[in-house]
């Protein structure tokens, strides 16, 4: 497959009175062609400061990029006619209606204006173009942002939190139009905190933390990487649970207790659950792995899980949970 | 070419440059309506009305003068004790031309209007200026703006020459109708006499002379306004100017008996452009003798030329600084 964005090592600065801060800490990202790609990070992890790197907005103080094979920002403006880019929450002058808004853009990016009105249609603003775009709800004028990235037919859609500010039904859309703009060849990089989209969208996903790469890949393998060590144990009915739980806590397993079954966390080896119950004459009827999902891996991976009783601070990562487990 | 139409629409497109220009023209509608309204065609028929009452108030005042001459010689304490001295009316003071409704004179007055018309139009050029990249830098609109065309420099040159193209369109058009308007003022209520081509040609030069003051102020106003991402900040820079360094700065200067204070100060330098040349003194300053005027401050003449090369200068430091800080600063 050919890469339709690269990032390699790429770092910003930012310093103030208070000191420097590193919101880019050598980043590297690999977008391929024809992919929806996920791009994930808690609040301040760099997400934002990368894609207006990556447009030319922000300047780097080192590292590689290139979209569609051009370096950029040395050779954006070649590049930036096949890149639609909506970057952080909508923003357009208000006193504008929808269809100006874009005829202006049309004009100034040089596009056929004939795209104005498919692109509203294809947001589902067009009942609503001569309105001013004040008067818009925030998931309109989503809608509207939208809009304006798909105005040049681009080859790499950049969209930040597109979601942000739609209801149901239009996220579900935003979804659909995700899909088919996938499937009619183009790349979409689609940043979005709304995990179960991204895994129901996204072909591969890179998640950030702290300004570096923690993870990339395909969903799939992202997901197989970092399985659950947690499976779930059921037995014959009229086994004594507690006890059965005891055995395998003074092994130093981590059980849950659940109504009809338990679960244990930190189980590498499941083999070991079954012969420590057995030895005590407990049989297991059920032994599943849990399966982890997108949001799972994210909170694992960028350290952003909630503790009880801490409130945890922006830039707060927690360490990296150490592989491995009890049973090994 | 597509950048710099599409600047241009929208510059024309917003609410508040057709705000500004409507007020300005409704401003400078009342001005020419006042002038109208205060100034009168002399006539043979007027002429005569006047003349009638410069003889009755001559009358008038011969009668009062000697019912004083009388009451001075029986009571000369109240006239200081001089009765000869006392005024007496002169048929020359009493001349009909002051009892006359002045009449708008073309070649003697359109210049002053000429020049309100270039103040009131650099203050909309400096607003309209200032608010048109301001609005775009405050709403988000610059960023989506540079999405497409990620030449910032270019991108903004481009803002500032569609803004100077239309203000040179609007103060031209604007201009035309003024001239246009007065010389109607001055056929039905004044005179068009004594308009020669050197008197034309001086009032385009003039004209001229306030188009390019009408484009500094609008460069300036963008300007500032994009070097502080916001149009507040142009007018505040502006208001600022004018409080510290001409009220502030005024009477510090004053105080301190600076020389040739003035010259501090841009009222002399804007007059000096309009009207060719201004002449500051040196008022706390010794004098210079003269054979024939005595004893008289020095002088220091600003010219036009040297106030255009200030000007000039000014204005290419700040647009600079406009374009140097478009291109190095991120766009958060």
């Amino acid at each position: 497959m050919t890469a339709v964005l690269e990032i390699s090592g790429l770092r910003k600065t930012y310093r103030s009175r208070k000191g420097v801060r590193k919101a880019l800490d050598g980043f590297d990202m690999v977008v391929e062609a024809g992919q929806v790609h996920g791009f994930l990070g808690p609040n301040g992890s760099g997400k934002t400061t990368t894609l207006r790197t990556l447009l030319g907005l922000i300047k780097p103080n080192d590292g590689r990029m290139a979209i569609l094979g051009r370096e950029v920002p040395r050779l954006l403006p070649e590049v930036a006619g096949q890149v639609g880019a909506i970057v952080e929450s909508p923003q357009f002058f208000g006193n504008f209606t929808a269809e100006t808004t874009l005829s202006l853009l049309a004009d100034a990016g040089g596009v056929n204006p004939h795209r104005v009105p498919a692109v509203l249609e294809l947001v589902g603003l067009r009942d609503r173009s001569k309105e001013r775009v004040k008067t818009y709800s925030l998931g309109m004028k989503q809608r509207l942002a939208v809009a304006s990235a798909l105005l040049k037919e681009p080859k790499l859609l950049i969209l930040d939190e597109p979601a942000n500010g739609l209801d149901p039904g239009g996220i579900r859309e935003m979804r659909t139009l995700m899909r088919t703009l996938s499937e009619s060849g183009m790349t979409v990089l689609l940043s979005s905190h709304i995990l179960g989209e991204i895994q129901l969208i996204c072909d591969s996903v890179t998640i950030i933390a702290a300004g570096r790469r923690v993870t990339s890949g395909s969903v799939s393998s992202v997901l197989a990487t970092h399985a659950s060590a947690t499976v779930k144990v059921r037995l014959e009915p009229g086994v004594d649970l507690a006890g059965a739980a005891a055995v395998l806590r003074a092994a130093g397993a981590a059980v849950t207790l659940e109504k009809d079954h338990f679960t244990v966390g930190n189980a590498s080896n499941p083999a070991q659950i079954t012969k420590l119950l057995a030895e005590k004459q407990i049989y297991v009827a059920e032994l599943t792995p849990v399966s982890a999902d997108l949001e799972d891996v994210f909170l694992e991976l960028t350290g952003t899980a909630p503790v009880d009783g801490a409130n945890r601070q922006v830039d707060q990562v927690a360490a990296t949970t150490t592989q491995g487990g009890w049973g090994q | 070419m597509s950048l710099y139409k599409a600047e241009t629409r929208r510059l024309v497109k917003r609410r508040f440059t057709r705000f500004f220009v409507l007020l300005t023209v409704l401003v400078l509608g009342l001005v020419a309506a006042g002038v109208a309204y205060s100034n009168e065609k002399v006539t043979p028929a007027s002429l005569q009305a006047a003349q009638a009452r410069a003889d009755s108030s001559f009358a008038e005042d011969t009668k009062s003068a000697e019912r004083d001459r009388a009451d001075c010689a029986t009571n000369p304490s109240r006239y200081g004790g001089d009765c000869d001295n006392l005024w007496t009316p002169s048929k020359d003071d009493y001349q009909a031309a002051n009892y006359l409704t002045s009449q708008f004179d073309f070649r003697d007055s359109f210049p002053a209007m000429l020049i309100t018309l270039a103040a009131l139009l650099a203050l909309v050029a400096f607003v309209i200026g200032a608010s048109f990249v301001g609005a775009e830098w405050n709403s988000g609109g610059m960023m989506n703006l540079l999405l497409w065309r990620p030449q910032r420099v270019r991108v903004l040159s481009t803002k500032l020459a569609a803004l100077l193209v239309s203000l040179t369109g609007l103060t031209v058009v604007v201009g035309a109708a003024w001239t246009g308007l007065f010389w109607l003022i001055a056929n039905l209520r004044g005179t068009t006499e004594r308009m020669t081509s050197g008197v034309w040609q001086s009032i385009g030069l003039m004209g001229l002379r306030g188009l390019a003051l009408v484009l500094v102020a609008g460069a300036i106003g963008f300007a500032v306004a994009s070097i502080g991402r916001h149009t507040a900040a142009a007018l505040g820079a502006a208001i600022g100017v004018i409080v510290v360094f001409q009220f502030g700065l005024a009477i510090v200067l004053e105080l301190a008996r600076a020389r040739f204070y003035e010259a501090y100060l841009l009222p002399a330098w804007f007059v000096a452009w309009m009207f060719k040349s201004y002449e500051v003194y040196d008022t706390y300053g010794p004098c210079e003798y003269s054979a024939t005027d005595g004893c008289t401050p020095a002088s220091f003449t600003i010219t036009w030329q040297l106030s255009g090369s200030v000007v000039a200068g000014l204005t290419i430091i700040i647009v600079g600084a406009a374009m140097w800080t478009m291109r190095k600063r991120d766009i958060t």
